[in-house]
């Protein structure tokens, strides 16, 4: 499919390159005054409401810290099953997103809800590691029970010009998110756009991640400052949404660290709605990667409800 | 609810208080004007604000006599350092302020009110700062005179501007003019005198002295007694061509000086090299900031050849986003079209792009029954020899031309008797130059269009007027130098 789009017979570093440099560029400036213009929408009402439910529905609830425990995980996937104990309507997250090691923990806890387990893999978040650790690694979460694999792109092969190398190892990866059904765990590639520091870089990084097959295409790790920015993102929503009209195909993206507020998360989604379109506002083609989030999304849904604000004691913490 | 559907968020208007009748402004007072009142009415809803009187010759007459009085015997014997002062306090009272500007500006004028939010009234209140600053150093801008004797003002300067941006093209004509010296009498336009009279009160909360700015307000013949005037020293006009060519005869043959930015019909120039999203965005806010009414307006989009279908492809993609209606509503892009008149005219030349050929589209979307409004729309298939590509329109209609080679871009970019500005899409820096030398535009952007800044000269070439405002340039036009006075 690659070599058929590209018009070649044979993929290569220089054939991937002249694809990739070829496409148009970004205008640093044009693009940041575009999403300061986004950003002055006014979502009120009925609008933050549907807003509130929707981001909700998007996070993926994330814990990926060296202290994690399964009783952490655990306490994680409770507050992903009941979100806010005193409403029951309040929709429930996407995902929890976790380390391989604990996919099955996750799993367990989440039974048979429809919330996704995605489980960090590749060597998160450096992606340091050889190819056949890479891979054991994303087998390990699959059997463990990941529905989505989070797998990191080699920033330094990519930065360098080794692109037909970060292209192998996509390839590669979702190969191995195949399950013995016939199945196959979704893969989500993190660019790392902290590390990428060019606009131009992230679309190329984008363009890349596709044409190798990726389901998402996602900002960061959240280990690397900065991580998801809105301008990162409207370059990354641009990209799928002339992905689609090029070969046919739908992408998704999740941009991830840094996402704290409600106002943030209604600034993702009006450029969701009018860069790539309101095909992009379901779960299924869009995430928030973000742990403090959904707690503001609470805080704010439960004001809209009452009237006032009832403070943070009356969101959980975990 | 089951799309993402932008509930309304209108602003209040509760900020402003709007009276049933207003008067002129002169000699620091507000009196009746002799002559009948006319109506000025909300472009969106065609409700009548307010009664406006309007200014006969013989009240034009004591404007002048105000302001000349003001000007011999306060202000222009003031010390810059004091015109300073003056005009700092106005620039804090217009920030402090800026919500009841921006809201009886979106009112009067049916522009976007996050566009007089977030455009015209920073950029008012920034015009004022920045010659702030100018006043006690006039003599250091190298326009004559010396930092012992700085270059000594004009006069009585009458000014006469657009309804395109009310405020904003008021503070481009007092702003200077009260920091070089000189004393002014305004016209704002017949459709658009709100913000004008409330920037009168702002005149009284900041002690301006009595007649250093008067206020006149009416159409045609206001504006003709105050052009003609024996007593004015300096004109400065913002309006269209037709008119500046009167002007310009009128003062022929008199002492009187003028400056005039005129019309235009921008070419907005894209190379298949360009950042092809962010061209996008700026062939949007080219022509379809402000509803079209811009002078610089990149009304004609040169597109190469070679990515011409994917360019309109992706505008029209993009057009579908615009959201088109209620001006004080937060989310809206593209407001109501100032006055029946402008849009009977915008109606008459796209019927005439019709009839010459071009192809005609506009995204779908539902306009208000009542007031005045035009949806935004393209024209493909022009050519030069078409009235749409040659004749301004004023409104958010745009003309889209080809192009194959950089000399072919100039040569169609400069096929035009206006020469306001242009704009440049490419990634190669070289090309950027080269095209800005060859382009006959006052101004030229680069990979950006429709940005403006008080510290930057604007202005036309040829047909599109002379002088220039903005910047030290605009300056010298209200300075007269040792040598000449």
């Amino acid at each position: 499919m690659a070599r058929d789009l590209l018009g070649v017979s044979r993929l290569s570093d220089p054939v991937l390159r002249r694809w990739l440099h070829g496409l148009p560029g970004v205008d640093q400036v044009g693009a940041e005054a575009r999403v300061a213009g986004l950003g002055t929408r006014s979502i009120k009402t009925t609008a933050k409401a549907f807003a509130i439910d929707l981001a909700i529905s998007m996070i993926d609830l994330t814990t990926l810290e060296g202290a994690d425990t399964p009783g952490k995980v655990r306490s994680l996937c409770a507050k992903a099953l009941v979100p806010d104990p005193t409403d029951p309507t309040t929709p429930r997250p996407a995902a929890v997103c976790v380390y391989g090691d604990l996919a099955a923990t996750a799993r367990k806890a989440l039974g048979d809800s429809l919330i996704h387990v995605a489980a960090v893999a590749t060597a998160f978040p450096s992606g340091r590691a050889s190819m056949p650790v890479k891979l054991a690694d994303t087998r390990d979460a699959v059997e463990g029970g990941a529905d989505e694999i989070d797998m990191v792109i080699d920033r330094g092969a990519f930065l360098a010009g080794r692109y037909l190398q970060v292209f192998d190892e996509i390839v590669a990866v979702k190969a191995a998110c195949a399950r013995p059904d016939g199945t196959a765990a979704h893969l989500k590639v993190i660019l790392e756009t902290g590390e990428l520091a060019t606009y131009d870089a992230v679309r190329r990084a984008s363009y890349l991640a596709m044409l190798a097959g990726a389901d998402f295409i996602k900002t960061s790790t959240g280990k690397i400052a900065p991580a998801a920015t809105l301008p990162v993102t409207l370059v990354m929503l641009e990209a799928v949404r002339d992905w689609r009209e090029l070969t046919g195909t739908q992408i998704g993206v999740k941009p991830a660290g840094g996402i704290r507020t409600t106002k943030d998360a209604m600034k993702y989604l009006v450029m969701v709605n009018e860069i790539a379109g309101p095909d992009w506002l379901t779960p299924d083609w869009f995430r928030f990667g973000a742990s403090g989030l959904l707690g503001d999304l609470l805080l704010q849904r439960q004001k809209l409800a009452t009237g006032a604000y009832s403070g943070p004691d009356y969101v959980t913490i975990d | 609810m089951t799309r993402f559907d932008y509930a309304p968020a209108p602003e209040s208007r509760a900020v402003v208080t709007i009276a049933d009748s207003y008067g002129l402004f002169v000699g620091g007072d507000f009196v009746p004007a002799s002559g009948p009142s006319f109506p000025t009415v909300n472009p969106a809803t065609e409700e009548v604000l307010a009664e406006i009187g309007q200014a006969s010759a013989a009240d034009v007459d004591r404007a002048v006599a105000a302001a000349r009085t003001a000007y011999e015997g306060v202000w222009g014997r003031l010390s810059g350092a004091e015109r300073g002062k003056y005009l700092f306090r106005i620039a804090r009272i217009l920030q402090e302020r800026a919500r009841e500007f921006a809201v009886l500006e979106t009112l009067d004028n049916g522009k976007p009110i996050t566009e007089s939010r977030d455009v015209d009234v920073p950029l008012a209140a920034a015009h004022f700062f920045y010659h702030a600053g100018w006043a006690d150093k006039l003599g250091y801008a190298g326009l004559g005179g010396s930092p012992a004797e700085p270059p000594r003002p004009v006069g009585v300067v009458g000014q006469v501007i657009p309804w395109n941006f009310p405020l904003l093209m008021l503070a481009w004509k007092i702003a200077p003019a009260l920091a070089c010296g000189n004393t002014v009498v305004l016209k704002p336009a017949e459709t658009t005198p709100l913000t004008a009279l409330l920037f009168a009160q702002v005149c009284q909360e900041a002690d301006l002295p009595p007649g250093v700015v008067n206020i006149v307000t009416g159409a045609g013949p206001t504006g003709q007694a105050l052009v003609e005037h024996p007593g004015v020293d300096k004109l400065a006009f913002t309006g269209s061509t037709e008119v500046g060519k009167l002007i310009a005869r009128s003062v022929a043959g008199t002492r009187k000086r003028a400056t005039l930015e005129l019309g235009g019909k921008a070419a907005n120039i894209v190379f298949e090299d360009a950042a092809i999203d962010q061209a996008v965005e700026g062939i949007v806010r080219g022509i379809f900031f402000n509803q079209g009414h811009v002078c610089c307006a990149g009304s004609r989009l040169l597109v190469q050849e070679s990515i011409h279908d994917e360019v309109v492809h992706r505008l029209k993609r993009r057009l579908a986003t615009i959201r088109v209606g209620d001006p004080m509503d937060k989310n809206t892009d593209l407001g109501a079209i100032n006055s029946a008149t402008q849009l009977a005219r915008v109606r008459e030349m796209t019927a005439v792009g019709q009839a010459e050929g071009a192809e005609r589209w506009s995204p779908a979307c539902t306009l208000p029954d009542r007031g005045f409004w035009f949806a935004p729309t393209v024209f493909t298939g022009v050519s030069q020899a078409h009235r749409i590509a040659q004749e301004e329109i004023f409104g958010p209609v745009l003309s889209v031309l080809t192009f194959r080679t950089p000399a072919e871009a100039v040569a169609k970019a400069n096929n035009t008797p206006y020469g306001l500005s242009a704009g440049v899409w490419t990634e190669k820096g070289s090309r950027i130059l080269w095209m800005a030398d060859q382009l006959r535009a006052g101004v030229v952007w680069a990979n950006t269009f429709n940005q403006f800044d008080p510290t930057s000269p604007f202005g036309g070439l040829k047909e599109s007027g002379y002088g220039r405002e903005g910047g030290r340039h605009g300056l010298g036009p209200y300075l007269t130098t040792g040598a000449t006075r």
